[in-house]
């Protein structure tokens, strides 16, 4: 859109001689604008779905909550009054702590291998780490169906909270691997080549300049991993048996209609994830202005 | 493939490093890979395996539910022929949502790369923040925004512009919800190219007479390509697998292939053979249609 800048300078210099007409002006803002009011509106279109969400948790519905039938603050007052969702709830945080700390530990350890050094089979390595980014969903959780109901159910592995956390680690992994290793590519390597200049043996470097310089990244790495983990649904239905996580509590309710409480739990949910995340932004941008001083 | 392993080289790393510490090196890089190269391997690839050899069993019959090993090509001639519509459905249905998914994003993703200035980090923030709430609860809230007493139906049938009466249960809404759910992961990738993108290269396009749109179709949209392949098939691979818009959003009949697989495997009792069958198509459909696209619109700098 910046093209429509100098015809429209050119429009200003001559507006001394005359005045372009109205719907000329207009023309010209909004070729101007255009991006700009299109992104508005396409966010607006990201959060709408959010609004009914947040709407709904106020229903005070009788068997489904639907169409709405009147406000009610009952829901949010006690968001476990509907049984099963807040221990799907509880299952889904644990499966989501448990997977992305283990699913960083493993993947920063494959970026840094990844970037920090020359090996035969690098190659092939990229390509393990690509393809489950690449697969469907549907097909992993199948895959993964399989070999559980007849490969590890004869090792006493069922199907159920392990079968989940096993599942979920591994479609983390990559998108760890790639989040990191974007960070640990950008690093300066000269930063600790000083280092070992200055006398500095390797672990030194690597707990004092390397992991605080890409530490950010691992923490952008374990939201993604913790979020992916947390909304996953279409692996999870596969892989969990008789075990509920909250994504999974609520497509089997969806059937008779959502109760209010998961949409209060829901909407929550996103409200801490924003806070998070705006206070994150908070804390690096002062940090960079602390630097820049 | 090779493209990816490109982009992992080592930008830093020094050619002339001694030789002795190289091989040290290379020993501490297996370490490090090791674990997680082995949880890759145990479930993702051995899962894959087993599912291809599923994938070519066949039941006992008056067994449901039992299988013997067998090289049974039957459940891919099943997959092929009964379920075709089912597939040309899923990439259909996908192929749309991607295109609409782009048409929507773009213009974000350009606001975001040269207008949004010092809100860029609130745009970025708006766009992934909502999909932090269960992306089955934002489904369903779509089902309830286009339901036939909802504002959306109610306005488009005093408009007349509505054949059939109602947006819920039809394909077309599950292509609405197929664009929404997956659209970050066009604007994100377009997004990370357009903000490596120099703004004063598309300036000079206007400044040598080219209009806004052959300014967009020969200098921005060429400059922007990695983002939208990338866009592209984030978007078009799982929207192609997905059942849960078609079955919260779509009519009863008229299912995608990701329907079939989910039912086959977890309410069809003895139905594993054939939706291994039909999961191994789809992969491998995919796969050779995520290749041609890289290779007709690829570019060097893709992932």
């Amino acid at each position: 859109m910046s093209t429509t800048s100098p015809p429209a300078s050119a429009t200003s210099a001559r507006s001394t001689a005359y005045r372009p007409s109205a719907a000329k002006r207009a023309q010209v803002w909004l070729a101007n604008h255009f991006a700009i009011l299109s992104a508005i509106l396409v966010l607006l279109y990201l959060f709408l779905p959010v609004a009914y969400t947040f709407a709904f948790s106020f229903n005070d519905h009788g068997k489904t909550n639907i169409v709405w039938q009147g406000f009610t603050w009952e829901h949010w007052q006690d968001p476990c009054g509907v049984p099963g969702v807040c221990g799907s709830l509880v299952t889904s945080l644990q499966v989501g702590a448990i997977s992305t700390v283990v699913a960083t530990v493993l993947g920063t350890l494959m970026a840094l291998a990844m970037v920090r050094y020359r090996f035969r089979g690098k190659s092939a390595s990229n390509v393990l780490i690509f393809v489950p980014m690449a697969t469907p969903e549907i097909v992993m959780g199948a895959a993964l169906l399989t070999i559980f109901v007849q490969g590890f159910a004869n090792i006493g592995i069922d199907l159920g909270f392990t079968t989940i956390v096993f599942s979920h680690i591994m479609f983390c992994l990559s998108f760890v691997v790639v989040t990191v290793r974007a960070r640990i590519q950008s690093l300066d390597p000269r930063i600790e080549e000083a280092a070992q200049d200055l006398y500095a043996s390797p672990m030194q470097t690597f707990w004092k300049v390397t992991f605080p310089l890409i530490l950010p990244g691992i923490l952008g790495a374990a939201m993604l991993a913790f979020s992916l983990s947390f909304d996953d649904f279409i692996i999870t239905n596969f892989v969990s048996g008789n075990e509920n996580t909250f994504p999974k509590f609520v497509y089997v309710a969806s059937r008779r209609g959502i109760p209010a409480e998961a949409n209060v739990i829901g909407f929550s949910m996103f409200v801490i994830a924003v806070l998070l995340v705006v206070g994150a932004q908070f804390v690096s941008s002062v940090r960079a202005s602390k630097v820049k001083e | 493939m090779t493209a990816l392993a490109h982009a992992a080289v080592d930008p830093g790393a020094d050619p002339a490093a001694p030789a002795p510490r190289a091989t040290k090196r290379s020993w501490t890089a297996y370490v490090l890979l090791l674990p997680g190269a082995l949880w890759l391997g145990v479930f993702f690839l051995l899962p894959l395996v087993q599912l291809a050899s599923v994938s070519l069993q066949s039941r006992y019959p008056g067994f449901p539910g039992y299988y013997y090993r067998d090289v049974n090509l039957d459940n891919y001639a099943s997959a092929l022929t009964d379920y075709a519509p089912h597939f040309a459905r899923s990439f259909l249905y996908a192929g749309l949502a991607t295109l609409l998914a782009f048409v929507v994003a773009y213009p974000l993703a350009y606001a975001m790369a040269f207008k949004a200035g010092r809100w860029r980090n609130l745009m970025m923030i708006c766009v992934i923040a909502p999909f932090f709430t269960s992306f089955i609860l934002r489904t369903f809230a779509w089902s309830q925004i286009l339901a036939d007493e909802g504002w959306v139906a109610g306005t488009l049938n005093f408009l007349h512009l509505l054949p059939g009466g109602n947006i819920i249960n039809t394909p077309v809404a599950v292509i609405a919800g197929l664009t929404y759910n997956f659209l970050p992961f066009m604007v994100l990738p377009i997004y990370a190219s357009l903000e490596r993108a120099d703004p004063r290269v598309i300036e000079a396009g206007g400044d040598l007479y080219a209009n806004g749109f052959t300014t967009f179709r020969t200098v921005t949209l060429p400059m922007s390509m990695p983002g939208v392949l990338a866009g592209t098939l984030l978007t078009f691979i799982p929207a192609a697998g997905d059942f849960v818009n078609m079955e919260l959003l779509g009519p009863q009949r008229g299912k995608m292939v990701g329907n079939v697989i989910n039912d086959q495997f977890l309410a069809i009792p003895g139905g594993y053979p054939v939706a291994a069958a039909l999961s191994f198509t789809l992969m491998a459909a995919i796969l050779v249609m995520v290749f041609l696209y890289v290779r007709r619109f690829g570019t060097e700098e893709l992932v």
